[in-house]
Parts: structure tokens; C-alpha cells; sequence
């Protein structure tokens, strides 16, 4: 099997896999960051959701092939401003109640604000309609995201 | 209390597997954590975590490293002064590990930053469920059952650590002050609980330890005193599920489970399946054919190699469109009485109905889908099995791990994990995903240990539904606006018939297929109800607040038409009913309040009010919701709970949050339909589940109340879907009796 180079968290992985496998399993039963989760295995839910290159991406459905090279950010990754904003705001509120889904929600808010601090209800609709949580937790996320906004704009 | 559990609690036939009733009390049981391990490990250790992991969890959960002083199973402190509490319950969301901790802490005095938790294994004899009379989490009975037992640990350990403290500094016990893990006296004498640990661990423990009275809590109750324990580890991905777990060569299995139900395995070809690179084997076990891989993906990659001919004759009749003609037929028709109209008072003219107020309701099946799909590792090596699972009812997974495995219960140590999200779904009595989970460690001979991981697709089509139900019901109403007549028919699977919990049912009727319609909330002398349990090859199963899924929206939507058909105002309609009722009067009038029912909504948009208990809990919601084209949306929930002593305030107000949304989304989307045995709806493309957009906004107000709590981790859940219904008729929409909206043609906007 061909060796697939990634770079993950800031750190260079040469990866012996299938070039089809989702990056989820990679990252999860190859390098051992299970903060990603597994829930649809069709980009439906959000629960797997990473970055690559500063942009979400849902690695379910994502071939490791195709990400080869580029920049891979996950939970146990998160460094800029905002992402440690979302988390503070996701602590303070208590946002979480089975958590499993919460990674992929703080994975999608964080490039949200990265790239809108102030963003509006509609904006939070459009930019976390891709993360499905079961326990409906979207209360405390909407409420959190603007927590974390006002704390950056601040 | 829910039925389950008191069927649990009185069945002799359970003695067997069951703790004593009633628990010994902690101080008196002599039992420690540290016995406990010793014993086999039955707590979690979390020693398995890598390094990091092991770190980051350590934030609130994770016990301390050195306790000195265990006064009974629950409670622990060590030198360093961290306190360690046991959750005897399963954590799946609804926030009991932060709750069962607070009573500790409480009566413990202790400082909540210094509090850390940890999770019970499988141990009936000293973690039961005081209610079920076993080791389980169901009924949102685990602050209820805790109450007292987790008090009096907290209790015990306090008066242990005073005595140490009089005994040392030679001062009268009375004269001590605790609070903030810190022991003091006026002499100038101080000291921390772990400080006083060691000493304390030689005291006697008190026989009855005093419990505080309510205006002495210091934790229970308070705004922002007690944040929850595992937020940090479920925001910077540290929690553990069992997904996470890591051991020694892990393997991971998939299985080809039956493409419909009642299907049989007539042949399967494997030899395309052992070529994919990282697949180990391929074995046969009772749920089908297991592929077992290096990797997930390489194990799902075998199991589409597979070639399988299955015989699926026997459920080819299996369609949702002729059950719920069959349903409609039976419901119609007289069934086994769950209701008997009560005679006429002596001299009281029975009313006439001059009016009747009619519907058929129809509820479709409904999986739970949690997030996290089920899995189970499971490790045979050296005579023992060990299992990590999101093990909701330990009792019944640790008797079905064993029998599956072969072995005795006491060479079987379940390592009990948070979990995803259940709703029910790990709370069965079959086992399912544990006990096939053993089958495959048991097809490679303990070789390594595996974890069994269900895709989406494998949680989906597994049956375990919440099952269908069809509610025909005619309500005659006399010229007074009374109710002179309610005949109700049901139709729905036992929940519990075939299982270890058939016992619950009682002269042919399963209560959970009728609890809401009787017992009821409101006075109703009148009902006659007749029930029928037809039997299918598809397992039902308890789903979110169990048979009040569909019992309270019939009930709170027929409220509506009677007071419509009565000419009076919905509210007033039901509290004429709930005179005797003075907490679910209570609710109503606050959610009223609150709301400010009766208040002019703008065109289009309407309230619609709902009330119903659950479990102990009281709960009423008003809806307020806009109708525009043909689309529904849900502006804003009101409310208002009673259930009892609020022990964590922020919990309580999100477990109502969440089973909102929880139940919104089930009333738009949620439907498995079967057709030719096999069910449509696989995965969440066409199981639609609730997204933040169409989440309303919420207002929770909690009726104070010093009673002994009760649950509210499902009671949320049944009145929003009538409250919602109500206000759209109420808005100049259809009355919708088949469920979910999406199938009569109401879309969410």
C-alpha cells in the first residue's frame, strides 16, 4: 500500500493506508486522535469534522489520498484565538450534554468565528447546519458562539 | 415512579439478581472503593487512557490518585486533598455524574473544584438502582432513587472528618465548622479534608449521620455552584467512549447483519472478503458475519466484499402501510380493559353526551439514533472476559456477557463508559450489542481483544424501536362542556413482553403501552380503555419518556378539541380536570403566566399549551408557532417543570432545552417505515434529525419546591409535541393525527 504523508496538528505522519480510507480512520485508528468522532459516515451529521487548511471539512467522506500534503487541524489541535474562545464559551455554558457530537461543533464555530467574528443568527444557521446534535443542545451553541464572538471582538 | 421500576423492585423472581431493596446505608455497609478493586476492578480506572488523555481527563473527572480515606462505595478523599465520588449510573448526557456528585458534595461540605468522579462497574450488590432493585439508569430515576443514599455518603464522610478533627484538636465535635473541604474552629485550629483523611478513616461512621434540611444547602439548588464535570474532556476531545478505547492489538469488527427482520443466512462466500489487507477474519456468529480487521475501515471494506444469500421470506410481509391498517382495525375494536369506567355516584345524574368529540391517531416506529452508534469491546484473555461499553443496565450486560462468553459472573468485569447519547437504546434487556461483541471475541478464540463498532446504517436498521402505535379514541361531551363518556383504544407492541422485565405486565396489559392515558393527569372516572399487543418480528423498545411518546400527544390534543368543542378556553378546559392535581395545576398556571397565555399573536402565528407527567415530573410547555405557506416554525418554548428539589438548576433547564429539540425533530421527521421487512430509513439523510435552525428558542422556569426530586432527563419530551400541534390549529392549520408531520404534508420552515 502506497505511504500517504500528512500533516496533522503540526505534525508529519507517513501513513501506510488504503488511498480510498476517510481520513476519520486514519486519524482515529492510525494516529490515535480519537477527539474526532465517527457518527454517519456520510457527511450528514458534522460528528467527524476537521480542518484542512483552515477550512472545515467533513472526514468521513474525506479519501486520506486527497488530503495529502495539506494542513490538518483536529479538536486535540485547536490553537488559534478563536477556537480557545469557543472552547472557553462551550465550558462556561455547559453547552455539552453527551459531548459525542461536540467536537464537530466546536471544530465548525471555531472556523466560523475565524473567519466572521461578529456573526449574526443567520449567519450561526448557515454555518452550523452541517452539525446534527441528538441531545439538541443548539440553545447553548448559539448562545456560546456569541459568547465567544463578544470575548474576541471585546 | 415508573412502572419498570417498581415492577423491578417487587418482583421476587428478581431477588436473585437483585441488590437488597432497600441499599444498607453507605456508612454502615463497610464496603470501600478500595475493596472494590481489589475485588476485580469493578470501578473504572482509567489507567488505560494514554498519558494525555489520562491528563486532560483529570480535569473533573478521574479518581485521585491516593485515597486515604473511603468511608463507603461512593465517596473517597485523599491525601491531596481531592474527593472522588462514584456514579453508580450511566452517563449519557443528561448530566447525573454532575448531579449524584452534588449531593456527595453538599452534605459533604466539600469545595466543588476539588470534587472528581469516576464511573461504577458492573456490581449489583453496591451500586443497584434503589428503584429497579438492580444495576440500571431508565425512568430518569437516577437523581430520584440517589437521593438520600448519596446524601447520607456525603454525610457520613462530613461527620467521620469532624470526629477525627474533635478527637485531635480535643475540642467537642459541635463545635466544628466545615465548608469548602476545610475543617475549623474557633480556637484558631484549621485543617483540609485531606489533612484529616487519615484520621478520619479511623472513626467509627455514624449510624444515622444528620442530613441537612433544605435551607442548609450550600451546592443543591445554587445558580452556577456546580458546573458540570465533563465539559472540559467533551470540549477538548479527552472523553472517553467506548470508540476510544485503546488496548494492546485491538481489533475491529464489523458485522453483515440480516438485510431485514426475520431474516435467515442461507450461504456466504467470504473468500473476496479475507483478501482485503487488513482483515484478520471472517467468523459466523448468531447476529451474522462478522468481519474482523486491523482497522475500521479495512473491516468494513471486507464486510462489502462479502457475498451472502439470505432467505428473507419470513418478514416479507413486514410494511408499515398494512400495520397501521391492521393497527387502525384492532385499536377500533374491544381489546384486554387497561381502563374501567367508574358507576354513577349515588345520586348523581350521570351526564349525556350531546356531543362527540372523535380521532385516530397514528405513531410510526422510531429508532433513538443516538450520535455515538453502539459498540462494544469486548477482551477474553487468561479465564476472564472484560468488557467497555456505554452499559446502561449493567445487571442485564454483565448476566448476558457472561452467558455469551461461557463463563461465571465473577470472571466477568464490565468497565462501564459514558456514551453518546441512548435515549433508551442502551437501556435493553437484550444486551444486543454487548453480547454480540462477546460472540465475536468468542469466533477468534480471545486471539485479541475486538471492538464490535455498528455503522449508522447497522444502529438504524436494528430494530429496538420505540414501537408503532394507532390511538382511537371517541369522547362524548355533554351540554355542560363535562365529559360524560371517553372510550380509548390502543394498539401498540409490549415493550417489555419477552423480556426479563414481562412481569411488569399486569392482567394482560403492559403498562408502558398506556401510561398517560391511564394513569392520567386528569380526573377521568369515565375512560374505558382497551388495549392490544399484536406481536411483530421487529423488538420494540422504550424511546425517550417511553409510552408517554405518544400517549401525551393524544391526550393533550384531544384536551384541545374538547375545549374547542366545549367552547372554553384550553387552559381553563384543563384545569377544571386538574383540581385534585395541585402540581400539574401548578405548572400549567406558571407556564401560563410566563407565557402570558391568552395574549394577541400576531397573524399567522398562535400558542398552544400542553401538559402531561412523566415519571414523577410534572411539565408543561406553551408553543408559540408561525405558519406561513404551509410551513411550520417553532419561535419560542415555554417551560415550566416540577420535579421536586432542584438539585442543579443549569442541568434541569437543559435537560429541558434538549428534550425540546429532542422531541421537535421527532414530531417533523422521525418515521422508520418497513416495507418488504427490510426498514426504509438508514441513516441520517432520511432519518432526519433537528438542526440549529430550526431550534426555538427556550425559556425553562423551575416551580420551587422542597419535595424529593424526580427526574428530568425524558419528562421534557411529551408535551411539546401536542403544544405544538395545539397552536397550530389554533393558528388556522390541519390537526394532525399521524405523526410525523412530514407525512401529512407539514414541512418545518
Amino acid at each position: 500500500m502506497p505511504v500517504v504523508s500528512l500533516h496533522v496538528n503540526g505534525h508529519s505522519h507517513q501513513v501506510d493506508a488504503d488511498p480510498q480510507t476517510p481520513l476519520l480512520w486514519v486519524l482515529r485508528d492510525e494516529i490515535g486522535l480519537t477527539g474526532t468522532k465517527f457518527g454517519c459516515g456520510v457527511a450528514q451529521c458534522g460528528a467527524c469534522t476537521v480542518h484542512v487548511d483552515g477550512q472545515t471539512m467533513r472526514s468521513c467522506v474525506a479519501p486520506v489520498a486527497a488530503i495529502a500534503g495539506r494542513q490538518v487541524t483536529t479538536i486535540e489541535g485547536l490553537t488559534s484565538h478563536a477556537a480557545k474562545a469557543v472552547q472557553k464559551a462551550w465550558v462556561d455554558l455547559d453547552v455539552v450534554q453527551c459531548g459525542y457530537c461536540q467536537s464537530g461543533q466546536i471544530m465548525s464555530a471555531t472556523v466560523l468565528l475565524e473567519q466572521n467574528p461578529k456573526p449574526s443568527d443567520e449567519d450561526i444557521d448557515q454555518a452550523m447546519a452541517g452539525n446534527i446534535c441528538r441531545c439538541a443542545t443548539y440553545v447553548r451553541i448559539r448562545a456560546a458562539i456569541h459568547a465567544a464572538s463578544a470575548q474576541l471582538t471585546a | 415512579m415508573h412502572p419498570m421500576m417498581k415492577a423491578w423492585r417487587d418482583a421476587p423472581e428478581n431477588l436473585a439478581l437483585a441488590a437488597p431493596t432497600r441499599a444498607p446505608a453507605p456508612a454502615r455497609s463497610g464496603v470501600t472503593r478500595r475493596d472494590v478493586l481489589a475485588a476485580g476492578g469493578f470501578v473504572v480506572a482509567i489507567g488505560w487512557l494514554p498519558d494525555p488523555a489520562r491528563a486532560a481527563a483529570q480535569g473533573r473527572e478521574g479518581a485521585a490518585a491516593q485515597a486515604v480515606f473511603e468511608p463507603n462505595q461512593f465517596v473517597s478523599i485523599g491525601a491531596d486533598n481531592l474527593v472522588t465520588i462514584v456514579n453508580k449510573h450511566h452517563e449519557m448526557g443528561q448530566g447525573n455524574t454532575t448531579g449524584l456528585a452534588t449531593l456527595v458534595a453538599d452534605e459533604l461540605d466539600a469545595d466543588w473544584s476539588l470534587v472528581r468522579t469516576e464511573y461504577a462497574g458492573a456490581n449489583v450488590k453496591l451500586y443497584a438502582n434503589l428503584a429497579f432493585g438492580m444495576q440500571g439508569t431508565g425512568g430518569s430515576s437516577a437523581i430520584a432513587n440517589s437521593y438520600l443514599q448519596y446524601r447520607t455518603a456525603g454525610a457520613t464522610a462530613r461527620a467521620m472528618l469532624v470526629s477525627a478533627a474533635a478527637q485531635a484538636w480535643g475540642v467537642p465535635a459541635g463545635e466544628i465548622r466545615t465548608g469548602d473541604s476545610v475543617l475549623t474552629h474557633a480556637s484558631g485550629k484549621r485543617a483540609t479534608y485531606g489533612e484529616m483523611a487519615a484520621a478520619a478513616a479511623k472513626q467509627e461512621a455514624p449510624k444515622n449521620p444528620v442530613l441537612k434540611s433544605p435551607d442548609q444547602f450550600s451546592l443543591m439548588g445554587r445558580e452556577h455552584a456546580t458546573p458540570r464535570v465533563d465539559s472540559p474532556s467533551k470540549c477538548n476531545g479527552t472523553a472517553q467512549y467506548t470508540g476510544d478505547v485503546k488496548l494492546p492489538g485491538l481489533l475491529t469488527a464489523v458485522i453483515a447483519f440480516p438485510p431485514s427482520f426475520g431474516a435467515k443466512m442461507v450461504s456466504f462466500d467470504a473468500s473476496a472478503a479475507r483478501k482485503v489487507k487488513g482483515v484478520t477474519d471472517v467468523v459466523a456468529v448468531p447476529e451474522g458475519i462478522a468481519v474482523v480487521a486491523k482497522n475500521t475501515w479495512a473491516a468494513q471494506q471486507g464486510r462489502r466484499a462479502l457475498k451472502i444469500t439470505w432467505d428473507e421470506a419470513a418478514g416479507a410481509a413486514l410494511d408499515s402501510d398494512a400495520l397501521f391498517a391492521q393497527y387502525r382495525e384492532l385499536a377500533a375494536q374491544p381489546g384486554t380493559r387497561f381502563a374501567k369506567p367508574a358507576a354513577a355516584e349515588d345520586g348523581k345524574p350521570a351526564a349525556v353526551a350531546t356531543k362527540t368529540v372523535e380521532a385516530v391517531y397514528e405513531f410510526p416506529f422510531l429508532a433513538h439514533a443516538p450520535m455515538e452508534p453502539q459498540s462494544c469491546v469486548a477482551w477474553l484473555h487468561d479465564g476472564r472476559l472484560e468488557t467497555w461499553a456505554g452499559h446502561q443496565f449493567p445487571t442485564f450486560y454483565h448476566m448476558f456477557a457472561a452467558k455469551a462468553a461461557g463463563l461465571p459472573l465473577d470472571k466477568v468485569t464490565l468497565h462501564s463508559l459514558i456514551s453518546g447519547g441512548s435515549f433508551g437504546r442502551r437501556a435493553n434487556a437484550w444486551s444486543d450489542f454487548t453480547v454480540a461483541a462477546v460472540n465475536v471475541a468468542v469466533a477468534i478464540h480471545g486471539r485479541a481483544p475486538v471492538r464490535l463498532q455498528y455503522t449508522r446504517e447497522d444502529d438504524m436498521s436494528a430494530g429496538l424501536y420505540r414501537p408503532m402505535a394507532v390511538h382511537s379514541v371517541q369522547v362524548g361531551l355533554a351540554d355542560t362542556g363535562r365529559i360524560a363518556s371517553w372510550k380509548h383504544g390502543v394498539a401498540a407492541q409490549s415493550i417489555v413482553a419477552g423480556t426479563a422485565m414481562a412481569m411488569m405486565i399486569k392482567d394482560g396489559v403492559d403498562p408502558t403501552s398506556v401510561e398517560g392515558v391511564s394513569p392520567s393527569s386528569y380526573e377521568l372516572p369515565m375512560l374505558d380503555g382497551q388495549l392490544h399487543s399484536p406481536t411483530l418480528a421487529v423488538r420494540p423498545l422504550w424511546w425517550r419518556s417511553v409510552g408517554n411518546t405518544h400517549t401525551a400527544y393524544v391526550m393533550e390534543t384531544m384536551m384541545d378539541k374538547l375545549a374547542q368543542a366545549a367552547g372554553q378556553d384550553p387552559l381553563a378546559f384543563r384545569l377544571a380536570l386538574l383540581e385534585k392535581n395541585p402540581r400539574a395545576t401548578g405548572v400549567l398556571k406558571l407556564v401560563a403566566e410566563k407565557s402570558g397565555w391568552g395574549k394577541a399573536m400576531p397573524a399567522g402565528s398562535a400558542q398552544g399549551i400542553a401538559v402531561h407527567e412523566c415519571f414523577g415530573t410534572n411539565v408543561a410547555q406553551v408553543a408559540e408557532v408561525t405558519l406561513k405557506d404551509g410551513k411550520v416554525r417553532v419561535d419560542r418554548v415555554f417551560c415550566a417543570v416540577d420535579c421536586g428539589v432542584a438539585v442543579n438548576p443549569d442541568v434541569i433547564r437543559a435537560q429541558m432545552e434538549g428534550c425540546i429539540g429532542f422531541a421537535l425533530g421527532a414530531l417533523y421527521y422521525s418515521e422508520i417505515e418497513l416495507k418488504a421487512g427490510r426498514p426504509v430509513q438508514r441513516n441520517f439523510d432520511q432519518y432526519k434529525a433537528l438542526r440549529i435552525y430550526e431550534m426555538p428558542a427556550v425559556e425553562v422556569f423551575i416551580v420551587p419546591s422542597t419535595a424529593a426530586p424526580t427526574g428530568v432527563g425524558e419528562p421534557g419530551v411529551p408535551p411539546l409535541g401536542p403544544a405544538v400541534a395545539n397552536a397550530i390549529v389554533r393558528a388556522g392549520g390541519p390537526a394532525v393525527t399521524r405523526l410525523p408531520f412530514a407525512r401529512s404534508g407539514l414541512v418545518s420552515a
